[in-house]
């Protein structure tokens, strides 16, 4: 029997899974969360809140999977071997087949005051109160760009959250000509309108900065020309995502333009090395599927059945090239940071420092960003915003793990 | 499986609902620093997804544990280091 291992129990990943699986391979499907469901279906493994969700998990019922969670892949120890950090110590995944669903995180960009306590990413904020934090009454401003601020608003508000405002940095034109062609998700959109009834929502207006004394107390808004500064406990602000290649990277998958190249299955640059879903670039959930769902398939040699999904992929991609083209950050958000303004949140590193240097080399030499135990997983893509660097090299282990799991 | 679960956030007590995460627990009680940072920062949780390192607290003794990674169970000892 062949041995197929999944990073990453998010929709594609759950998606690659059942289709290997039901096709006979072995498969191990590992994720640093406390259980499966991503980011998106965070929590609904044990209660499902989407339909999508009640029917994938209802799917994997039905086959035999093996499901790790609380686990961090940090190493390929051999091709085909890669060691895993667990609460109990260190997992070696062997596998015939790899599915890369590493998935996404949110982009953060520096603007002053974006370090104080509570000021925190859209998903973020959202994943907090997921996940126990009562956000009952608090006035809470949502800010940055993307439609998971949207999603991030109406979840908040169900909660009992006071959104005050959404800030969106696109403008209302660039808008308008995306929402021309979201026929296919019109239920979706209408959904989310009736939730947001009543909430402002603001295009080409986005945070300049947050105030506080220790925490956050107000934050600064700009739009046309105008400013005004609201008060509020919450600030939720991401700018749209980036996909998590670093371990595509690690093994030494080509990334091209920051997300993980894959051929019409789903192949990366390696033979038995495949990706799906954010990772390969930013799509959403129906992309994610079924790109886990081709994958799926082709490790378990299913290639005619994977092709009869290429066309539902096709549509999900243009929708997904016409999202980022839409989200597209502007300029004027390069002038955020002031000069101590802090990027690099893990080794404290100011604009002024980084903008004495010309590459993402020379700064991390001389000034230690993107050194930290984030490993620039944030300040990564806020540089390479700002300064146009990008990060060069990958190296294990992929996040800091205990002595004893390098030294075994 | 018992509904709620009781932590203890620098020596004080706080009931989540199970299945809650340490980071949300430590917000309940108010505290909004988890930790210090390279230059004395007050600093809080800010991906919630376990990349950004910023909610990292002592979890039973053991240090930077990322809290917005950790499901609370009866009697964790949760120590902030801001």
């Amino acid at each position: 029997m062949r041995d197929a291992v999944i990073i990453g129990a998010g929709p594609a990943g759950l998606a690659a899974a059942y289709g290997a699986a039901k096709n006979g391979l072995r498969v191990v499907v590992i994720d640093d969360n406390p259980a499966a469901g991503g980011q998106i279906w965070r929590g609904e493994q044990a209660k499902p809140a989407s339909p999508e969700a009640q029917v994938w998990f209802e799917k994997l019922r039905s086959v035999d999977i093996q499901l790790i969670t609380g686990a961090r892949v940090f190493q390929q120890r051999a091709p085909g071997t890669l060691l895993a950090e667990t609460p109990e110590g260190v997992s070696e995944l062997n596998y015939d087949s790899l599915v890369l669903a590493t998935g996404a995180r949110e982009r953060f960009l520096p603007f002053p005051g974006w370090t104080l306590p509570n000021v925190m990413g859209a998903g973020g904020l959202q994943a907090l109160v997921k996940t126990g934090l009562p956000i009952d009454g608090k006035r809470v401003m949502v800010a940055g760009s993307g439609p998971l601020l949207l999603a991030v608003a109406a979840y908040l508000r169900t909660r009992g959250a006071e959104v005050l405002l959404i800030a969106e940095q696109v403008s209302s034109m660039q808008l308008a000509r995306f929402a021309v062609g979201l026929v296919g998700k019109a239920s979706q959109v209408f959904s989310l309108k009736r939730q947001l009834r009543g909430v402002r929502y603001l295009s080409g207006c986005w945070v300049t900065a947050a105030h506080g004394d220790g925490k956050l107390e107000s934050v600064a808004l700009t739009r046309g020309g105008k400013r005004w500064q609201v008060s509020c406990d919450y600030l939720a602000c991401g700018y749209h995502l980036v996909p998590n290649v670093e371990l595509a990277e690690l093994l030494g998958c080509v990334v091209e333009s920051g997300s993980v190249s894959v051929d019409q299955y789903q192949q990366t640059s390696i033979a038995n090395v495949y990706s799906a879903g954010e990772a390969t670039g930013i799509g959403g959930l129906e992309l994610s599927l079924v790109e886990g769902e081709i994958a799926g398939l082709a490790i378990a040699g299913k290639h005619d059945e994977a092709r009869s999904l290429f066309p539902i992929r096709e549509q999900q991609r243009r929708f997904a090239t016409r999202l980022n083209q839409t989200f597209a950050l502007r300029d004027e958000l390069k002038q955020l940071p002031a000069p101590d303004t802090i990027v690099c949140r893990c080794e404290d590193v100011t604009f002024a420092r980084l903008s004495a240097h010309d590459s993402w080399r020379a700064a991390k030499l001389q000034t230690r960003c993107g050194m930290g135990p984030c490993q620039g997983r944030v300040c990564g893509s806020a540089v390479e915003f700002l300064f146009g660097w990008r990060a060069e090299s990958v190296r294990p282990p992929l996040l800091p793990v205990r002595i004893q799991s390098l030294i075994r | 499986m018992p509904e709620t679960v009781t932590v203890v956030v620098n020596g004080v007590s706080v009931t989540m609902p199970a299945g809650s995460m340490v980071s949300a627990a430590i917000l309940k009680t108010g505290i909004t620093a988890f930790r210090r940072s390279a230059t004395g920062e007050p600093r809080g949780p800010l991906c919630g997804m376990g990349r950004c390192f910023e909610c990292c607290v002592t979890i039973d003794g053991e240090e930077h544990c990322r809290s917005c990674q950790t499901v609370c169970r009866d009697g964790m000892d949760v120590r902030t280091d801001a």
